[in-house]
């Protein structure tokens, strides 16, 4: 366990620590491929390379910034308050969906008015991020691993640029399988399980090499 | 939804849920808790339980409050509706199964942004009547827990040679190192639910199949003209 005594910003090994972080979150506890989160838009919007990317990149910007939010909210807002018999263990999952419901709902409509090109490459995607598990999911494991401030905005990284690594493999090798001929019963989401299965066992491979 | 007509009585639209439009294996939905708790059937078991409650309750709960909720504010609501329901299941949980709720506390919580959960409210609850929701959020909930005791099954009994903890096949396979330990790991859980998919889906093929040369002979050129537009 590196992570045993977090050092605090600006000690040195604190850039290390980010990078184990940052590591971690990626490729060893992938949030998509061992976590199994965000599954249904991974499945549903894994069929063009493009789409995947939009979709990529709008998860990314979204974890990180409301696991950084969330993070924030809960050790300095609702820590505090267990020391007044109130139940913050239950208390995060609905302030932590509030978070996220808004910072999506503002940010479509910021991305609406600030560029009309970006809101047609990310827009769409927007709103079907609110329940995508791996948003919230993020933020829950973040606290579960004690994260705060820049570590936690680091992981929320990792875990959107993870899950996002996945999505666009899968893409391109759905793209290719336009080609081939899969058994009748097995097209569609079976086919596409197993090679989320194939994918999974080459990320299988990291686990282990660093422990968070 | 495709394939659900708008109005739908309770009978009707439970044993879709369970069966035709089944949220896991027709629809591929909410399967992210199905593939994480799966290894353990006693875990999968309990999450069961929460995303059924979870499931009836906030779809009764939105049906009861449809005509008062805007529409700009409708996904808002049914998420929070959904996470006070999912708090009392982990609230349960943490209460009675501590042990195993240390496991799949994330996964509990989860349950909120749930596929199902959201796409029941959605799709059938903001539009019909209390008693019918109910069934149907209910329905979904059967169907989900019926598919994933069946991937939970094979896992365990695969991976571990348990039947909920009981050790079934435990000695044998440690005698002959015959556990398979990828069913216990992630790949397992989509490898297994992938076979599921493809079974259901076998089985329709088959059945369409045998029903299709069943039709009388009588108009095959009316068929033949439903079917050229695809």
């Amino acid at each position: 366990m590196i992570l045993a005594q977090p050092p605090t910003e600006l000690q040195p090994g604190f850039a290390a620590t980010l990078l184990v972080i940052l590591v971690s979150a990626t490729f060893t506890e992938n949030i998509l491929l061992t976590r199994f989160l965000g599954m249904c838009p991974f499945l549903s919007i894994s069929r063009q390379l493009k789409s995947a990317v939009g979709m990529g990149l709008a998860v990314v910007f979204v974890t990180t910034c409301t696991c950084f939010l969330n993070a924030t909210l809960y050790w300095y807002v609702l820590e505090p308050l267990k020391a007044y018999h109130i139940p913050a263990e239950s208390l995060k999952l609905i302030l932590f969906i509030v978070v996220i419901a808004a910072f999506v709902q503002l940010m479509e409509m910021l991305i609406e008015r600030i560029s009309i090109g970006l809101y047609f490459a990310l827009g769409i995607f927007l709103p079907l991020i609110t329940v995508n598990c791996a948003i919230l999911g993020a933020s829950l494991f973040m606290i579960n691993k004690d994260l705060h401030g820049l570590s936690a905005l680091v992981y929320g990284f990792g875990a959107g640029l993870g899950w996002m690594i996945a999505i666009v493999l899968m893409a391109g090798i759905r793209q290719r399988l336009k080609r081939s001929k899969v058994p009748a019963a097995l097209e569609g989401p079976g086919i596409t399980l197993i090679i989320a299965g194939i994918m999974a066992m080459a990320f299988v491979i990291f686990q282990g090499m660093i422990k968070l | 939804m495709p394939g659900v007509p708008e109005q739908l009585g309770p009978r009707k639209a439970l044993l879709t849920q369970l069966w035709v439009e089944n949220p896991v294996s027709r629809q591929v939905l909410g399967i992210c808790s199905a593939l994480a708790v799966t290894n353990r059937m006693f875990n999968t078991l309990l999450m069961c339980g929460g995303l059924i409650w979870a499931t009836s309750m906030s779809a009764l709960t939105l049906s009861l409050m449809r005509n008062w909720v805007p529409k700009r504010v409708r996904i808002m609501v049914s998420v929070l509706i959904a996470a006070v329901f999912v708090i009392v299941v982990d609230i349960v949980f943490r209460a009675y199964f501590t042990e195993v709720h240390k496991d799949i506390a994330a996964y509990v919580g989860l349950i909120i942004t749930n596929c199902i959960v959201l796409g029941r409210m959605e799709a059938f609850s903001g539009k019909n009547p209390p008693l019918a929701s109910l069934a149907d959020g209910f329905g979904a909930g059967m169907g989900y827990s019926f598919m994933l005791m069946a991937v939970a099954t094979v896992r365990e009994v695969m991976g571990f040679g348990t039947v909920f903890g009981y050790p079934l096949l435990k000695g044998f396979m440690e005698a002959h190192q015959a556990q398979w330990v990828i069913m216990i790991m992630p790949p397992g859980a989509f490898f297994v639910l992938a076979i599921l998919v493809w079974l259901v889906r076998w089985i329709d093929l088959k059945r369409a199949a045998a029903k299709a040369p069943a039709e009388p002979p009588a108009a095959p050129g009316a068929r033949r003209e439903q079917e050229a537009p695809k």
